[in-house]
């Protein structure tokens, strides 16, 4: 979680954030296929090691461990930018529209926490609705971060003093 | 126990068509009625039950439009290791679970009060307060509704069995070759649509009982708010100094099982497997999620907490560098 301390000067691009973000998208992304019954089905979970992949509850526990974490470090990131680099950087528009699509990943993600807890039941068709827009909000923000990455195009853009 | 053998097959021919007929009026009870937002629970006093699967019987008649109608030949499947689950050819099937028989009759040797005992009582879905082939399912199609009734929605289930692998009591049972699977792509995702008793959940919509429940001439079962069902439950229990199941089961179910000898007991005394629920203890399966639950409320302040102490670190190193 720690970003690494800037000195007095202008700060840089949060690159040991960028690092943490890749790994907690790795695995919720990873631990998020596994929710859907493919792992044993193409025979990852036979390979040494990964056993445990088509083992829903373990898989389930993980997402739900990477997503805390997630939440955490958008919060850190959000203040850390507002507080310190803003000045210094402008978010670009394809960062403000991952940050919408992974603002949608997660507040799917939410209710689909919510109704996993005892007490919730939500109507049918509302479940379904948040069941495959989590998935779906997931596909459009990793097609997207494909695009940009093949343009190269960035969150963002330093600010010319 | 020839005496019950002889009775079951009694019934079987004759009062379980009886009933079937005369039990068209009967409704639910008024508790019922009035308790919309209530989830509402089945009683299953072991004791009564007389093995006539006039139960059996009965929900396979009602449920009949609903069973699979799969067509043939199936898609190949891709990879060729995943196997087709094809249950069109044994319909008559009614020792265990089927997606084309949704509660069948588990038999127990059991010795009660020094005697040789046959048990016999009806196994289906346990309709969990928290279920979790529900919470699970990657696509909404398994759910629960308001009343405490899980279904799987026969149009929008995959097949993937996941539901099946993440209950306690792997209820759920695979029909190839029917549902959306194969408007999409057959080959390559999905297996067909799951099966389970849906506690007659149209019936219970139109203040109906539940066929099983409604045809059975030795009223074995009983339907009503969970509370209602569990206190009776209790009472019986104590009466007799029997035994609970369903209560605690996997965070609570809405089907609760009475038993003058223990489930553990009978566990051991019943044909278990594939279709052939046990009667072993379940803790809450969901349990561990709903604990990492109030994490995630933590989560955001942890963040922004972290992001204050950056800030403090750094303005104190700025302070030292401007010294
Ligand atoms: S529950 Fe009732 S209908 Fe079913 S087998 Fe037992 S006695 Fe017969
Ligand atoms: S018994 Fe199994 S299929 Fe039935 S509600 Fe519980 S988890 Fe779902
Ligand atoms: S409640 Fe309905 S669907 Fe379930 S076992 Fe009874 S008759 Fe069958």
């Amino acid at each position: 979680m720690k970003t690494k301390i800037e000195t007095a000067t202008a700060p840089g691009r949060p690159k040991t954030l960028r690092r943490l973000y890749i790994l907690t998208f790795i695995v919720l992304a990873f631990t998020g296929f596994g929710q859907m019954p493919i792992f044993k089905r193409y025979g990852l979970s036979s390979i040494p090691g990964l056993g445990w992949s088509a083992n829903y509850y373990a898989t389930h526990y993980i997402h739900y461990l990477g997503a805390i974490f997630l939440i955490a470090l958008m919060a850190y990131t959000a203040a850390d930018f507002f507080a310190s680099r803003r000045k210094y950087f402008r978010l670009t528009k394809a960062g403000v529209l991952q940050i919408a699509l992974l603002s949608a990943v997660v507040a799917t993600g939410v209710f689909r926490v919510l109704k996993n807890l005892p007490d919730v039941v939500f109507s049918p068709g509302f479940t379904m609705f948040i069941d495959l827009s989590h998935l779906a909000f997931m596909m459009l923000y990793f097609l997207a971060a494909l695009f940009l990455l093949i343009t190269g195009r960035k969150w963002l853009s330093p600010i010319q003093r | 126990m020839e005496k019950g053998i002889s009775r079951r097959s009694f019934l079987k021919s004759g009062l379980a068509a009886a009933g079937a007929a005369a039990a068209s009026t009967v409704a639910l009870p008024e508790s019922v009625k009035g308790a919309k937002e209530t989830e509402l629970a089945t009683l299953i006093d072991i004791r009564k039950c007389i093995g006539c699967e006039a139960c059996v019987e009965a929900c396979r008649d009602v449920n009949a439009g609903k069973y699979p109608v799969p067509s043939k030949p199936y898609p190949k499947m891709y990879p060729s290791s995943v196997k087709v689950s094809d249950w069109s050819g044994k319909k008559d099937v009614t020792d265990r679970l089927t997606p084309y028989n949704w509660v069948f009759i588990q038999h127990a040797q059991v010795v009660l009060k020094g005697k040789k005992e046959e048990l016999t009582f009806p196994r289906r879905c346990m309709h969990c307060q928290n279920p979790p082939c529900a919470d699970l399912c990657p696509w909404g199609a398994a759910r629960k509704l308001d009343n405490g009734i899980s279904v799987i929605h026969p149009d929008i289930c995959l097949g993937g069995s996941k539901c099946k692998d993440v209950c306690p009591w792997k209820i759920p049972q695979r029909q190839t070759g029917v549902g959306l699977y194969l408007k999409i792509l057959p080959s390559l995702g999905g297996n067909g649509v799951m099966y389970k008793c849906d506690r007659c959940y149209e019936r219970v919509a139109k203040g109906e009982l539940p066929a099983c429940i409604e045809v059975c001439p030795e009223k074995v079962q009983k339907i009503g708010p969970r509370e209602e069902i569990l206190k009776e439950a209790k009472e019986i229990a104590r009466e007799i100094g029997g035994y609970i199941y369903g209560a605690d089961e996997n965070g609570g179910t809405n089907t609760i099982y009475v038993s003058p000898v223990p489930f553990e007991e009978l566990n051991k005394a019943i044909e278990k497997g594939d279709g052939k629920p046990h009667f072993k203890k379940v803790a809450d399966s969901m349990a561990h999620v709903d604990n990492l639950a109030k994490a995630m409320v933590i989560a955001p302040f942890a963040g922004l907490a972290a992001a204050a102490l950056k800030m403090v670190s750094f303005a104190s190193k700025e302070k030292e560098g401007g010294k």
